[in-house]
C-alpha cells in the first residue's frame, strides 16, 4: 500500500513539475472542441451528437496521456529502478493507473467546462451528479485499459503508434457505454434519466480488464 | 513433427469442404426470403465462428507459453491468430456481400455481431505491427503472449457490448430464438462447419510443418558451418526455436 501510494505521489509530482502531460491534454481538449465547432459547422450541439463530441475528445486527449504514461519509466530507468525494488510488481499497475486516472480528472476539470461554455446548447446542471458518475466510471477503464497497453507499447520500436491502436479497439465498449448514458443527460427538452444498463456495463468492463491487467501485468516487467 | 499426419487431415478437409459445397448447391433448400444469395450464410457464419474461435485459441496458447516458457507455445498462438485473421478477411468480405445483397448496402451499422466482428478484426490487426516492433525475440514472445491474451478475452466481452448498444437485425442461427433452421439446412450448416473447422487445423499445421522445417534447416546450415544467409526481409513471425538435435 505505502509502496503504491510513494509511486502515485511520485507520478504527480514528476507532473506537476515537468506539466508534461495534463496540460497538453487540456489544451489538445479545448482546441478539439473548436475544430468540432467548425467541422460540424454548428454553434450548439445537444443530445446524442453533444454526448458524441465530449467522448471522442476526451478518448483522444487521453490518448495523448496514454502515450506518454510509460515514458519517464523507460528513458530514465524507472524500470530498472523499480524491478531492483523488493515490492510487488502489481503495485506499479496500480499506481499507473491511479496517476492516469487522476490526469483524466484534472483533464476534465477543463474540458467538460471547456465543453459546457463552448458548444453544448442545453445546461447539464439538472443532470450533474449523473454526469460526474459516469465521467468516473469511464476515467476508470480508460485509466486501466490505458496503462495496459501503454506498457504493451512502451518498449516497441513505435510506441507512438502501437499505443492508440492498441488502446482504441479495446475502449469502443467503454465509448458506447459512456456515449448513450450521456446523451439523455444533455438533451434538449432537459435531461432524462439514464437506463440503467450502460452504468452497469461501463462498471462490469472496468472490473474485468482490471483482473485480467492484473493477471498479465506481470509478465511485461520481467526482464 | 508438424508434417505427421498432414497429408490424411488435407484429405479429409477437402473431402468435407466438398462434400459441404454439394450439400450447398445440391441439397439446401433455396431460403424463401432471400433466395440463392442466402447461400453464402454456408460459408460466412462458420467462417466467422471458426476464426473467432482461433482467435480464442490463440489466446489459450499463450497463456501456455507464459505458464510454461515453452516458445512453441508462443508460435503455435501466432500460427493460430495468422490463420484467423486471413480467415477475418474472408468474413469481413463475404459478409459485405451479403449485406449488400439483402440490405442493399455494403456495410449496415445496426447490425452488431458483424460490428463487432470488425472491432476485434481490427484489434488484432495490431498484432504484427506489435510483434515487429520488438526486436529482442523473448520479449516479442512475451508481449505477443500478453496481447493474445487480453484480446482473446476481449473477444466475448466486445460482442456483449455491442449487442447491447444495437438493435437485434442479425440473423442469429444458433441461438435460442432464431435456431429455427430447418433440418436439412442444418445438416448442411454443420457439414460447413466441421469442413470450415478443418481447414483452419489444416492451414494452422501446415504453417507449423513449415515454419518448424525451416528452422530445421537452419539448424543444419549451421551445423555443417555454411555461413549464416541474411533472412530475407524482416518478419514478424516468431522463429521457431532449435529442434532438439542442435550444434553443440
Amino acid at each position: 500500500m505505502s509502496t503504491i501510494a510513494a509511486l502515485v505521489r511520485k507520478d504527480l509530482r514528476l507532473e506537476l513539475r515537468t506539466r508534461e502531460s495534463v496540460p497538453a491534454m487540456a489544451l489538445f481538449s479545448v482546441t478539439t472542441f473548436v475544430v468540432f465547432h467548425f467541422g460540424l459547422d454548428r454553434s450548439s450541439v445537444a443530445g446524442d451528437l453533444a454526448s458524441g463530441v465530449l467522448w471522442v475528445t476526451l478518448l483522444f486527449a487521453a490518448m495523448l496521456g496514454i502515450n506518454r504514461l510509460f515514458v519517464a519509466e523507460r528513458e530514465q530507468g524507472g524500470f530498472d529502478g523499480f524491478l531492483l525494488a523488493p515490492v510487488d510488481r502489481t503495485a506499479l499497475l496500480i499506481s499507473k493507473a491511479l496517476a492516469l486516472f487522476a490526469f483524466l480528472v484534472a483533464v476534465e476539470l477543463v474540458a467538460v467546462p471547456a465543453f459546457v461554455v463552448l458548444l453544448l446548447g442545453p445546461s447539464p446542471s439538472g443532470a450533474l451528479p449523473e454526469l460526474l458518475g459516469i465521467l468516473l466510471l469511464a476515467d476508470a477503464g480508460i485509466a486501466i485499459i490505458g496503462t495496459l497497453a501503454s506498457a504493451l507499447a512502451v518498449q516497441t520500436a513505435a510506441r507512438d503508434l502501437i499505443a492508440p491502436l492498441l488502446a482504441l479497439p479495446l475502449l469502443i465498449p467503454v465509448v458506447i457505454a459512456a456515449a448513450r448514458a450521456t446523451t439523455p443527460l444533455l438533451l434538449e427538452s432537459g435531461a432524462e434519466s439514464v437506463a440503467l444498463r450502460w452504468p452497469v456495463t461501463l462498471g462490469l468492463y472496468d472490473m474485468v480488464f482490471a483482473l485480467l491487467a492484473y493477471a498479465v501485468f506481470d509478465f511485461l516487467l520481467e526482464d | 513433427m508438424y508434417g505427421k499426419g498432414l497429408r490424411p487431415l488435407s484429405l479429409a478437409t477437402c473431402l468435407t469442404l466438398t462434400a459441404a459445397f454439394a450439400l450447398v448447391f445440391f441439397y439446401a433448400p433455396l431460403d424463401a426470403d432471400q433466395g440463392f444469395i442466402q447461400k453464402i450464410f454456408y460459408v460466412h457464419v462458420p467462417m466467422a465462428i471458426v476464426a473467432l474461435l482461433g482467435f480464442v485459441a490463440g489466446a489459450v496458447m499463450a497463456i501456455g507459453h507464459l505458464r510454461t516458457g515453452d516458445r512453441r507455445w508462443d508460435m503455435r498462438s501466432y500460427v493460430a491468430i495468422h490463420v484467423s485473421l486471413i480467415l477475418g478477411v474472408g468474413v469481413l468480405v463475404t459478409g459485405a456481400i451479403w449485406a449488400k445483397a439483402s440490405w442493399g448496402h455494403w456495410w449496415v451499422w445496426d447490425e452488431p455481431t458483424l460490428v463487432s466482428f470488425l472491432i476485434v478484426f481490427l484489434l488484432y490487426a495490431t498484432y504484427q505491427p506489435l510483434r515487429f516492433s520488438i526486436e529482442d525475440p523473448e520479449r516479442q514472445a512475451r508481449y505477443a503472449s500478453v496481447f493474445a491474451i487480453t484480446a482473446g478475452a476481449f473477444v466475448p466481452l466486445n460482442f456483449l457490448a455491442v449487442r447491447l448498444a444495437e438493435s437485434l437485425a442479425h440473423p442469429r442461427v444458433l441461438s435460442a430464438t432464431g435456431g429455427a433452421l430447418p433440418g436439412d439446412m442444418r445438416l448442411t450448416f454443420l457439414v460447413s462447419l466441421a469442413g470450415m473447422g478443418l481447414l483452419f487445423v489444416t492451414l494452422w499445421k501446415y504453417e507449423m510443418a513449415s515454419k518448424h522445417a525451416s528452422a530445421q534447416l537452419r539448424a543444419l546450415r549451421r551445423k555443417l558451418g555454411g555461413e549464416e544467409r541474411a533472412a530475407t526481409g524482416r518478419s514478424a513471425a516468431p522463429q521457431a526455436p532449435l529442434p532438439i538435435r542442435q550444434a553443440s
